[in-house]
């Protein structure tokens, strides 16, 4: 009998190894003439420990992490393959104490399963959410999602089950339902775990608002910087359509649902729905402005759900399990579990599945155990390029929406960036101007000319320090950006850019040449 | 430039009638393009239009809007390097210094011998195992110099 092992195929374990970690055990194991069945899975999450490797021994799955190439044959003389003692042995992954504290409800299959298998989907509990959705009237389905509290999670946080509504009320000769997958922002990387790692999640989280909002036709639009990440929801979409579960019939119920993948080609500001819709027509990625509304007139001018991944990826679990199963979890008007993802500077960075209303501090502290650079840490901003900087004194701040909009900051896709104490806030508040101008579609003059201005004005406050002049400049140039950009990039950015300023006033008050002086 | 095709009309035409039956074919269309040719050359514009029955005026538009689409050539190796705020935790800024300080290479543009091209890219999707860098399709995480040094020369060999 073969021994199952799992080694990730997931961008970041590949990033650190887990190919060669792969390529190695197979020859180490073909030398011995032991047979192994290799499956390469998405990640756990725990990505300081990557490349992991699990076998699956009498005594359940036993991983070891993180294993180089070198490490290999000294794992299988040690006797891993049935589970042995080794120093890199972390036994049950899920009792490891950052993950068992995790809530995983849409998380609960990434890692564990073959991404590619739709058995291995199926027997964990995969599906489910389907078969109760087919059963279900179209407004049975909206009404449990609403239930829920289900709030979108691509950052503006607008309850799920009230856009569906809106679409499936709006008469048309087709719909569309729109997968956005441009998961542009720096600190995240959920949906591409999701894609990686459980592919027909999406699929099914995608079916069954086609079923509720009387659409055929799905979209998945998809970075092309995800370019693996594609393929392989390319082969799943693929097999699901073989497998009955895309195409005329959806299972066997006589109704019809086609979903497709399309590759984005570089532009950050098509994560924004309307622009994302006027790149999937095939023109240039220009925001449009609203009303009308993507429900009522999106997709080739057809009423269109736009979802982000975590949003849909949530939806088989509530279906399956129940809105009052996925609505216990959370605090006030955030329900649900938040996928958090904490990066950058940090000592165990990667993805953790929580309650909202867990504090900062809780997770970049207690899980991320500070700094990779053990030095103190001096900022965080929470929420992609767009969200606030946040000095220590708000890390009590609960992770949920409400919380963090009242301390001037948003949750966005819910990644969250670390830095140490050589930070300077001044030059972050510069990148997050260049990054608009960078970005901006053009469309509309507060964030195509504000952006350039802004990142004007930051060179001369980070060369000469910020005067009363410069300081007003500022405030009135952020004003004009936030109230009056058509889409969130321009009327964002002024976000890490004041919260910077707010929060960090020395470090724009000091000229350069002191600044390097003093140091 | 063995991975890639010369450029060749009858190909494109081919390559563009295959594809325009999708809603919105535009940018599957030149995706396709750059894979098979490497980048989209100014002749390909007309062809594109023909077949979808767009304004080249339309083609070009789009074509330029998107960072991905190339109008030329690029070096025989294309690294990506993220220089989003993960990153720059982790001191991406320092890679670009050193390639520029040690190997003589900036950052946007191609070798003079077109074996080597860097490029920015803001976020690569690694941002708990930065700085990040792409060689081609294969990422690499926790990038120093040293990393670094030993993949330009494999690149450069």
């Amino acid at each position: 009998m073969s021994i199952r092992l799992y080694i990730p195929l997931d961008t970041s374990a590949r990033a650190v190894g887990a190919d060669r970690v792969a390529k190695a055990v197979v020859a180490a194991a073909a030398d011995r003439g032991v047979d192994i069945d290799l499956v390469r899975n998405g990640s756990r999450g725990l990505y300081w420990l990557e490349p992991l490797v699990e076998v699956e021994t009498s005594a359940g799955r036993i991983a070891y992490g993180p294993v180089t190439p070198r490490d290999v044959a000294g794992l299988i003389d040690a006797g891993f393959l049935t589970g042995a003692d080794h120093p890199l042995r972390i036994g049950n992954i899920e009792s490891h104490p950052d993950f068992a504290r995790e809530t995983r409800l849409t998380f609960r299959r990434v890692g564990l399963i073959d991404p590619l298998s739709l058995p291995d989907f199926e027997a964990h509990r995969g599906l489910n959410g389907l078969r109760k959705a087919l059963a279900l009237a179209p407004i049975e389905i909206i009404d449990q999602v609403i239930r829920s509290g289900l709030r979108g999670r691509g950052g503006a946080g607008f309850p799920t089950g009230i856009k569906w509504k809106t679409v499936a009320e709006t008469r048309a000769e087709r719909k569309y339902v729109v997968c956005n997958v441009d998961e542009g922002d720096s600190g995240t990387f959920a949906d591409r775990m999701v894609l990686e790692g459980d592919p027909f999640m999406l699929i099914e989280g995608m079916i069954i608002a086609g079923l509720a909002v009387g659409a055929d036709k799905g979209y998945l639009y998809v970075r092309s910087e995800y370019i693996d990440a594609f393929r392989v929801l390319e082969k799943a979409i693929a097999i699901a359509t073989d497998a009955g579960l895309l195409g005329r019939s959806v299972m066997g119920s006589g109704k019809t649902f086609e979903l497709e993948a399309r590759l984005g080609a570089g532009a950050y500001i098509c994560g924004e729905e309307m622009s994302l819709i006027e790149s999937l027509e095939g023109k240039r990625g220009v925001v449009r402005a609203k009303p009308p509304l993507p429900a009522h007139a999106g997709l080739f001018g057809m009423p269109t759900v736009v979802n982000n991944v975590q949003s849909l990826t949530a939806v088989p679990y509530i279906l399956g399990e129940g809105p009052e199963a996925y609505e216990k979890f959370g605090q006030g008007r955030s329900r649900g579990t938040l996928i958090v993802q904490l990066t950058g500077n940090v000592k165990r960075g990667g993805l953790f599945e929580l309650p909202f209303g867990i504090s900062i501090r809780e997770v970049v502290e207690g899980i991320g155990k500070g700094t990779r650079s053990g030095r103190p840490i001096r900022a965080v901003q929470v929420g992609g390029p767009l969200g606030a900087y946040f000095p220590e004194s708000l890390f009590d701040t609960p992770l949920d929406y409400e919380a963090m909009a009242a301390r001037g900051g948003m949750l966005g896709h819910g990644g969250i960036v670390v830095f140490d104490d050589t930070v300077d806030l001044a030059s972050q508040a510069r990148f997050a101007f260049a990054f608009c101008a960078h970005e901006s579609c053009g469309k509309c003059t507060p964030c195509r000319l504000g952006a350039v201005r802004g990142r004007e004005l930051m060179d001369r406050i980070i060369e000469r320090g910020a005067g009363p002049v410069e300081t007003e400049m500022l405030q009135d140039l952020t004003t004009v950006m936030t109230d009056a950009s058509l889409c969130a990039l321009g009327g964002l950015t002024p976000l890490p850019v004041m919260s910077a300023f707010k929060h960090f006033p020395e470090d724009f008050q000091r000229a350069k040449a002191l600044r390097s002086a003093a140091e | 430039m063995a991975r890639h095709r010369r450029w060749d009309a009858a190909l494109a035409k081919q390559m563009a009638l295959r594809l325009a039956d999708k809603e919105g074919a535009l940018l599957p269309i030149l995706h396709e393009l750059q894979a098979t040719f490497g980048y989209i050359d100014d002749r390909a514009v007309s062809v594109v239009a023909d077949v979808l029955n767009l304004s080249k005026a339309e083609v070009v538009g789009t074509i330029s809007f998107y960072p991905d689409f190339r109008s030329s050539e690029v070096g025989e190796t294309v690294i990506r390097l993220c220089r989003a705020e993960a990153c720059q935790s982790v001191g991406c800024e320092h890679l670009v210094a050193h390639l520029k300080d040690t190997h003589g290479i900036e950052v946007g543009r191609t070798t003079s011998d077109g074996r080597l091209t860097v490029e920015s890219v803001y976020c690569l999707g690694n941002c708990a195992l930065g700085p990040s860098i792409l060689v081609e399709e294969q990422p690499f995480g926790r990038v120093d110099t040293t990393l670094l040094d030993e993949l330009i020369a494999e690149a450069r060999r």
